[in-house]
């Protein structure tokens, strides 16, 4: 199992409508690779896909040796998605949300309640209802669920997006960790000059496709000896 | 009656292209819905029911005790039976959807439902009928039309559910799951109206073939069954067809829209496979 | 499956925060109590002969009520996709989920036991057999109710959708319940396990369909 991603020619229908229309990408393992490109061009649609939500509707895949045109539920438990949506019942307080995701996907709420410090949410928050939350704080409660999984394939959908500076920062360490513990990082993000820094590489995503790939500045030894 | 399943391969065209979407035993273009096994069938039908228009109203006898009202079950018989059977394959379509995912089965499913509405309506309307004759009055809680009537509305349901404008795949998923579980409630249904229609005497006026007709009314009553399965098979056919075509319209943009998709990219830049950085 | 009990206990706590069951289904059932006593004429013992009927009629509209809103809080905020990204079972979310269902409902049915009883000045009599038709049918209702909350909850339009699904499919639920109350009620003669007994095969078809058939829904979003 050499790569954590590996796409080939693959099409994404949503619907009627190709949202993927042949995407050729492999990601090593411990890699962390910047998706960008213009709105509408298939970011979100790819990062779905490497977590085994939207359909392959052709062409190879395979996500940690899950191969997502036959079953792609079998990925999912391993990845962790910080998407658009907060993945958060609005009703229920921080801990709450964060103790009944973790224990969703088998982790302990000791996992959870560590994502909650390393993300620095305030204990004062913890028992607030996340609908009383500001947006940016519930993208950190968000990304603590989500870490508390300790997912080997990590997928972010403009995670600097709404965060302050201090948040900003906090994720880009998280995702060096992350890295640096052999997790691979798949992150999309409009943020170039920040996300630069973390990337290895850069992939431009356009009309459903991958496009140009830039190095981020990092020679493979650089990688490998991170790993 | 087999349907030509296989799907043309879209060249970008507005129009299916002849060759490939013919259905079935060669006839007309894909332009329309029927062939050799339609025409059959349909001739079949309505030879048919001249025939038992002839043998119900005509030639045979009225009954002891129903009188000329006897004539409605070779009507109201085929129709409920019809209606069954066209359910049971869309329960059974359903369940090979889920299993297979293909098309194919979701469309019979579909069809199948719709038509199954359509004799309920019948079975409905020509009960109303009877009983206008027969009690005096429209409708009375005898316990075939009741159930008819909750049948029917559970299968509106699925059609409604068929019209919401969705992705085909779950348009297809939600109504197999419906076609499903309503299938199982027809016995349970059944069973509950007639223990509570029966509490008040009520014996069902609608029962299957009178095992005491005899001659004739045996023989229209047996016809009626086998026109009205015949109409149903014929129904079905060009139903079928129609929904496959409609679908099939849809699909020859899907390359072209996949070629557009790609195309968004601005002008000059480079499409390379996946090789650089550090994999 | 310790998932199911963890949805279940989720449900439970987001019903208590929100209190809709509390703040809105259980003032509606007895609205609708009061409504027929006003449509039906309360001194000539109309309302008594018709109790049982009623008590059912009016569970049923609350339950399409619950199911939706039970359904309702998924279909936000990606929650459905957390769900199939967790994963945990979907026969055990299915599980989880009516069970929830059932326990609100029985909640319901108490207290509109006692509304009614109150209003309509019932005695409830034969608590044995009531009770038993009660939790059978509530199962059967939750049962059937999760899937079509589910499919509700994904489809545009899907909440005037609901009702045209689910009542239909309960019709024989109705009928039996309210046979059986009217049995325990002493205001019908005959043996009231019967209806029971047909309530609890559909009850136990419509769990045991809805385990297996949870899963493509939850798939197909």
């Amino acid at each position: 199992m050499e790569h954590a991603v590996h796409l080939r020619d693959a099409v994404t229908l949503l619907g009627r409508f190709p949202a993927l229309a042949g995407v050729d990408l492999d990601v090593a393992r411990g890699e962390v690779v910047l998706l960008r490109g213009p709105n509408g061009a298939g970011k979100t649609t790819l990062l779905r896909l490497c977590a085994g939500l939207a359909p392959v509707s052709s062409g190879t895949a395979e996500v940690l040796g899950v191969d997502l045109v036959a079953r792609r539920a079998g990925v999912r438990r391993r990845v962790g998605l910080l998407g658009h949506a907060t993945f958060l019942y609005e009703d229920l307080s921080v801990v709450e949300n964060v103790d009944f995701w973790a224990r969703a996907s088998g982790a302990d709420v000791a996992d959870g309640r560590r994502a909650l410090d390393r993300l620095q949410v305030a204990t004062r928050l913890h028992h607030l209802s996340v609908h009383s939350l500001s947006a940016g704080q519930r993208r950190r409660v968000s990304f603590a669920a989500m870490l508390a999984r300790r997912p080997e394939l990590w997928l972010l959908d403009e995670p600097h997006a709404g965060l302050d500076a201090n948040g900003r920062d906090i994720v880009d360490d998280l995702v060096r960790e992350a890295a640096s513990v052999g997790a691979t990082v798949l992150f999309a993000s409009h943020e170039l000059d920040r996300a630069g820094d973390v990337a290895d590489r850069t992939v431009e995503v356009v009309g459903g496709t991958v496009v140009a790939h830039d190095d981020g500045g990092r020679s493979p030894d650089e990688v490998a000896a991170r790993a | 009656m087999t349907v030509d399943n296989t799907i043309p391969t879209p060249t970008g065209s507005a129009t299916p292209s002849g060759s490939a979407a013919s259905a079935g035993g060669g006839a007309g273009g894909p332009m329309s819905t029927s062939s050799t096994a339609t025409r059959v069938l349909g001739t079949i039908s309505l030879v048919g029911i001249a025939a038992l228009v002839l043998f119900g109203l005509v030639l045979s006898p009225p009954d002891a005790k129903l009188g000329e009202t006897v004539r409605i079950l070779y009507m109201h018989v085929p129709t409920v039976s019809t209606a069954y059977l066209a359910f049971v394959i869309t329960a059974v379509a359903s369940v090979m959807y889920l299993w297979k995912r293909t098309e194919f089965w979701d469309l019979l499913a579909a069809s199948s439902a719709e038509i199954g509405v359509l004799f309920f309506a019948l079975t409905i309307l020509n009960g109303m009928l009877w009983g206008k004759i027969t009690w005096g009055v429209f409708w009375r809680w005898e316990p075939r039309l009741t159930t008819t009537a909750v049948l029917m509305l559970t299968y509106i349901g699925y059609l409604a559910v068929r019209q919401i404008p969705n992705d085909t795949r779950t348009r297809g998923t939600v109504s197999a799951v419906i076609g499903i579980m309503a299938i199982i409630n027809i016995p349970i249904t059944h069973k509950a109206v007639d223990w509570w229609r029966g509490l008040h005497q009520e014996r069902t006026i609608f029962g299957t073939v009178n095992p005491e007709m005899r001659g004739l009314q045996l023989f229209s009553a047996y016809l009626g069954l086998t026109v009205f399965m015949v109409l149903f098979a014929w129904l079905l056919i060009h139903r079928f067809r129609v929904a496959w075509l409609t679908e099939r319209a849809a699909d020859v943009g899907v390359d072209a829209a996949i070629a557009e998709r790609r195309a968004e990219r601005p002008s000059g830049a480079v499409t390379t496979p996946a090789e650089g950085g550090a994999s | 499956m310790h998932e199911a009990l963890l949805v279940m206990k989720k449900d439970l706590r987001l019903e208590w925060r929100s209190k809709v069951g509390i703040g809105q289904v259980l003032p509606f059932s007895l609205l609708v109590v009061l409504l027929f006593a006003f449509a039906l004429d309360p001194e000539r013992g109309v309302l008594e002969r018709v109790t049982s009927g009623l008590f059912w009629v009016v569970v049923l509209f609350s339950s399409v009520l619950t199911i939706e809103r039970a359904f309702s809080v998924e279909a936000n905020d990606g929650i459905f996709d957390a769900l199939r990204l967790s994963g945990m079972a979907p026969a055990a979310i299915y599980a989880g989920k009516v069970a929830a269902l059932t326990l609100q409902l029985l909640v319901v049915e108490a207290v509109l036991a006692t509304a009614v009883a109150v209003f309509y000045d019932t005695t409830w009599r034969g608590p044995v057999l009531s009770i038993g038709v009660a939790v059978i049918a509530t199962l059967g209702i939750a049962g059937a109710g999760a899937v079509y909350g589910a499919i509700a909850a994904k489809l545009r339009s899907g909440s005037t959708l609901l009702p045209l699904l689910l009542l239909p499919l309960l019709a024989p639920v109705l009928i039996c319940a309210t046979r059986g109350f009217e049995v325990a009620l002493g205001r019908e003669a005959g043996p009231g396990w019967p209806w029971a007994a047909l309530l609890g095969i559909f009850s136990a078809v419509y769990l045991t369909l809805g385990a297996l058939l949870f899963r493509p829904l939850l798939e197909d979003a």
